[in-house]
Parts: structure tokens; sequence; C-alpha cells
């Protein structure tokens, strides 16, 4: 298995009033929120928690994309990516992602990952998303376009990457007449493609195509949905003839870890509920705006994100469902191998810091989680019984 | 009063759902971005005087959603051949809302099949400074509310539960209105360029407590339409034709009889 730390970056300082006075962290949570002297602080304490990453050993950091909000303050995470492509040395990196939909001309971000890709050495892996609903408000895209503008974007990106230009791009929504990406990306034929998502068969069903074996992320879902999305994927991946690995899938959630399962809960409860019931606040309407989603998906997510939007948030809820990991090392340990055995994800995205959480308990965090939990179980050498049997 | 009847044509290659009653002169009503509905007591009141011709717009209702569907010019396109496959001429058009901004687009390119026009709170421009309401924002319940004036009137709307099938629909009706207008955000800039080239008699109607598009946008259309006149609803929202029906009728009746 492999072990990658994610990070959203969050402004921690937030106020947590604010979110409920304007039942919202996005698009209409006003900036003036926002302290930029803190912001200095928060984004070069967030930089030195990814580049431990490094150090303790992890496979890869990640970064991702999300707008005016106080959830994840990297608007433009290539600026991000390539300040910790200077200061690490052996991990990945993975942007997951930019919103492609988003873009009005995909070509900046087949440059920016091509260039990520060549300081690195190949050290980078590409993430490709449509943003959530709440971005379609902030940059006025129209979400009934969105995945057409995807999939668009994605075959033009993919095109720069590899095909020898100049080379004409005719599309509906993007048309270029001299497609010629200057540099070329360091990997070949280009870096490693991931779509993390919160659970669409649509999106599955493509991203396990045989031309594309994409490696798929289900982020921040109940485990029941973790594993329903999976077993979709390895099924998908059978009826278009091939055999989808756990190296296939990831699994994208929120864990904190300490001496005892009694301690980490005390520490992480007033974090992680800020997360779920705080940062995570928006409407229905602002998260799913009409055409973001097919009619089918969208009551797949529903049920899926059922948790996350309505109900029960508490530290308890959102642990017995897989949604938050918490515990003493041994505790974390046992339930990660038992998932990943039932499961078959050969991926793991652990987010170690979390809405509110200070820098000394992320890094406690951190280094527990390393040394206990990705130490001890790379030296178990689990494989998934799921994919095994198979 | 002879029962509307409804039935498919097919336009432009989308099977399109028609509601049809009454005689007398084409009046061909556009309508806003809920739907059509059901035949509503204003349109069997207009029937009396009229052939009340009420399509679901390709992307509404019980009508397909077309490939060739992106914009309002497309629809503005479709209904230029709806009105020449259905013969219909000296066309009373009435617009409301989002039914307003394609009955204008429809005027802009070709007003040869229409004798008046009526805007009814159409939506199309952009005045500077004053912001329409960001419909996609507001949960079914908040536009119900805000659609209305009356509190009365929303509660009794809101005490009707919707079946599955209006569910659909009106997800669908949705959909296919953000794929017309979420950017720019109900407006076109191109009509603002060309609607001056309207020179019909138009009569646009506004209720002056529209919460959705201020009234302040019924100067816009009366500035920009030199032949138009303007008739503000008192104690009416933005959907004048359910919220003051009678009103709205008379209107119409008197603004078709003038010379």
């Amino acid at each position: 298995m492999q072990f990658f730390l994610f990070h959203l970056m969050p402004y921690a300082d937030l106020d947590l009033s604010a979110p409920d006075k304007y039942d919202s962290a996005w698009v209409t949570l006003p900036n003036t929120y926002y302290d930029p002297k803190k912001g200095h602080q928060l984004y070069n304490r967030y930089l030195d928690e990814l580049e431990m990453g490094d150090t303790l050993g992890f496979d890869g950091i990640c970064v991702n994309e999300h707008h005016s909000n106080a959830y994840g303050m990297m608007p433009q995470p290539g600026v991000l990516a390539g300040s910790l492509a200077r200061r690490t040395k052996n991990v990945k990196i993975a942007l997951l992602g930019r919103a492609l939909p988003l873009l009005n001309n995909p070509i900046t971000v087949a440059e920016e990952f091509a260039i990520l890709d060549n300081i690195t050495g190949g050290r980078f892996i590409a993430g490709f998303v449509r943003g959530i609903g709440a971005e379609y408000f902030s940059w006025n895209v129209n979400p009934a376009f969105s995945h057409e503008r995807f999939h668009e974007a994605h075959d033009l990106i993919v095109q720069a990457w590899t095909r020898p230009g100049p080379f004409a791009f005719e599309g509906k929504h993007y048309n270029f007449n001299y497609v010629n990406l200057w540099p070329r990306p360091y990997q070949t034929p280009h870096p490693p493609i991931w779509i993390p998502s919160q659970g669409s068969t649509e999106t599955i069903e493509w991203a396990s195509h045989p031309d594309r074996r994409y490696t798929y992320l289900q982020t921040f879902s109940p485990v029941t949905a973790l594993a329903k999305y999976m077993a979709q994927y390895r099924d998908s991946a059978e009826k278009q003839g091939w055999q989808a690995s756990p190296e296939n899938l990831g699994w994208a959630v929120p864990c904190y870890v300490a001496e005892t399962d009694e301690i980490a809960m005390r520490e992480a409860r007033p974090h992680a509920e800020a997360f779920y019931q705080k940062f995570l606040r928006m409407p229905t309407e602002m998260l799913l705006p009409p055409g973001y989603l097919s009619l089918k998906s969208m009551q797949g997510v529903m049920r899926a994100k059922a948790q996350m939007q309505s109900g029960d948030k508490s530290l308890e809820a959102v642990m017995k469902s897989g949604m938050f990991l918490c515990g003493s090392a041994k505790t974390v340990r046992e339930q990660i191998v038992r998932y990943q055995q039932e499961i078959g994800f050969g991926k793991i995205l652990t987010m170690l810091q979390f809405a509110t959480l200070p820098h000394d308990l992320a890094v406690k965090n951190m280094e527990i989680f390393a040394r206990d939990v990705m130490g001890e179980i790379r030296k178990m050498d689990v494989s998934p019984a799921l994919a095994a049997a198979k | 009063m002879s029962e509307p009847k409804t039935y498919f044509e097919t336009v432009e290659g989308c099977r399109t759902c028609i509601m049809r009653g009454g005689a007398g002169a084409p009046l061909l009503f556009l309508h806003g971005a809920n739907g059509a509905g059901r035949w509503l007591p204003f349109m069997a009141e207009l029937a009396k005087g009229f052939d009340v011709i009420v399509p679901e717009h390709p992307g509404y209702g019980r009508s397909d959603t077309p490939a060739w569907l992106d914009t309002v010019g497309d629809l503005a396109n479709f209904y230029l051949s709806f009105m020449k496959q259905l013969g219909l001429e000296k066309v009373t058009l009435v617009g409301t809302s989002m039914g307003g901004w394609i009955a204008s687009e429809i005027a802009v390119r070709d007003p040869s099949r229409i004798e008046k026009l009526v805007l009814v709170a159409p939506a199309g421009l952009r005045v500077k400074g004053v912001p329409v309401s960001d419909i996609f924002l507001w949960t079914a319940e908040q536009t119900t509310r805000n659609l209305f004036h009356s509190a009365e009137l929303a509660e009794r709307m809101l005490a009707m539960p919707l079946s599955d099938a209006e569910v659909d629909i009106s997800v669908k009706n949705r959909v296919t209105t953000a794929r017309l207008a979420w950017s720019p955000r109900l407006y076109s800039a191109d009509l603002e360029k060309w609607i001056h080239r309207i020179d019909l008699p138009t009569l646009i109607l506004w209720g002056r407590q529209d919460a959705l598009i201020p009234s302040a946008y019924a100067d816009r259309f009366h500035e920009l339409i030199r032949n138009s006149k303007v008739e503000m609803l008192d104690n009416c929202g933005h959907l004048p034709h359910a919220e003051k029906s009678a009103e709205f009728v008379a209107a119409i009746r008197q603004f078709a009889g003038e010379a």
C-alpha cells in the first residue's frame, strides 16, 4: 500500500460563528474574515507540514484546488506545488486536482503540470476534477456544461502532452490552431492521472476505460460508499476487458492518531467537528447546482453524502461511518488494514491536519502515523483479500 | 368554451408539447423558467378571444431536450421555425421572464409573423448596479416565497405537494435554465446590442414588487424599444399572470384591441 499525505490548507483561524451566520463557509462567506497576517503564518506552516511528509517517508504529498472559501486556501494549487517541488527530494507531488471545466484555456494546466513534472524529474502526479458545485458559483462557469468541458479539456491536455506539435484542436468549447506544448512532460507518455471523486457512475466508467485506467480516488465518504464505488470500478474494468488492481484505487480520509484512543478522541474532537460542521457547511443548492450531476449520479451522491450534508456530524458519528479515522496507532492500523483487505484499495491519502487542528498536534499526528501506522503496515506487506481472490 | 387540447409537434427535430385552446387571432405564450405546467385560468380567459398556443420550450416539461440547445438564441430560432410550421401569422407574442427574453430575441431576428409583443418581467438585459437575484441559490421554498408578493398566495402554493413527475420536471426545467442562462446570468450581451431593432408595438408588464428582476428593468426595456409602453402592477411579484391574472388578461386584451 502507498501512503500519501493530503492537505487542504484550511483557514484555521476562522471565526467559527461565521459559517453559521452566512449558512456557508464558501462563495458568500465574506473575505473580511480572512486576515492576511494570519494567512502568511498559515501558508508557511502548511508548507512545512507537507515538506515533513518527505522526511517522514510518505510516498507522496497532495494539494488541491478550491475557490472562495475557508475550507481550503489553494485556489491556485500550482503555486504551492511549485514551492514543494524544490523543497522536497523523494516524495511524489500529487496535484488533485485542477478543476478542468472552470478553465477557459486548459492549456494553462497542461503547461503548469508539465513544468512541475520537469522540475521534479517525474515526481509529479496529475489530478483532474470537475470541482465541487460551489466552484461554479465562484467562477461563474455554467454547471450544465461541466461534463462536456471536463472531457474536452482532458482530451486537449492529454493530446498536448502526447501528440507532436503543433497541431490543431477542434472542439465545442475549446479551439486552438496551434497546440505545441513547451515544455513536454518529463514522464512518458505523461504523468500518472488520478481522478478524485465523491462517487459517480459516469466518472467511474470513464476512468476505468481500458485506454485510460486512471487511478480512482474516493474522497471523504462513508466506508459503505467507498466499498460500493471501488467494487463498481473493478466491475466496470472487468466489463471493459481488463482487471483493475489495488493500484487503481485510492481512499482519501481525515485521520487522527494519538497515544491512546481516549487521547485521540479528546484532542481531535473540536477540530474534526469543526471540519464537518463548519468548514464543509454550504446549502445543497450551492453544492449541487443544476446540471452539475446527471440525475442518476445525483441520487447516488446524495445517498453517499447524506451524513455529510445533514444529520449527525459528531465525532462519534463520523468515526462510526468511517469518514474519520481516530484512535491509537493500533486502532487506526487495524481499521485501515481491515478496510483495505475488504475493499481492496492500494493507496491511502490521509489528511492529518484538518480545520482548526493546531501545528503541534498536526505534527504529533503525522509523526505517530508515519512511525506506528504507515511504518508498521509496510512491514506487514498486506495484500487485499478481495482483489487476490478474484 | 372548448377544452384545450394537448399534443406534440416535431419542430427542428424536437418533439414539442403544445397546449392549445380557444379561437381567434393567434396568441403564442412563452413560459418562464419554471415551465408551462398545466392549462391555467389566465389561459382559459385569454382563450375566449384568442387561439392560445402554449408550447413547452425544448428542454422543458414534456418536450424533448435537443442536442442543439445551448442558448436562448437557439430557442428564438426554434420559434421562428415553429411559427412557420404552424402557419401562424399576425401573432400576439407574450413571454414571461425567460419567455420574455426568448420573445425579445425572436422579435430582433424576424418580426414578420408578429403583430404585437407583450413582455412580462422579461429577463435578457442587464442594468449595471441593479443585480438580478440569484435563482440558483434559492431553495424551492424560497423561490416560491420570493416570486409571489402575496405571502398568503405563496403559502397556498407551498401547501400543494408536487407529484414525483412534477418534481422530475422541475429538476429538468432548472437544468435547462442553467444551461441557457447561468453565464452571463440571465442576460445576453447580444440582445443588449440589438434590441433597439424591435419596432413592434410592445407592452411591458411588470410587478412593482418583483423580487427577482427589479422593476427598474422595465425602464431599460422601455428605453431600448421605441414603440413600447410600460404598465406596472401594484402588489405584484415576478409572476403577474399568476398573481394578478385578471389585470394581466385585461391589459393584454386592451393592448391587442388598440390600433
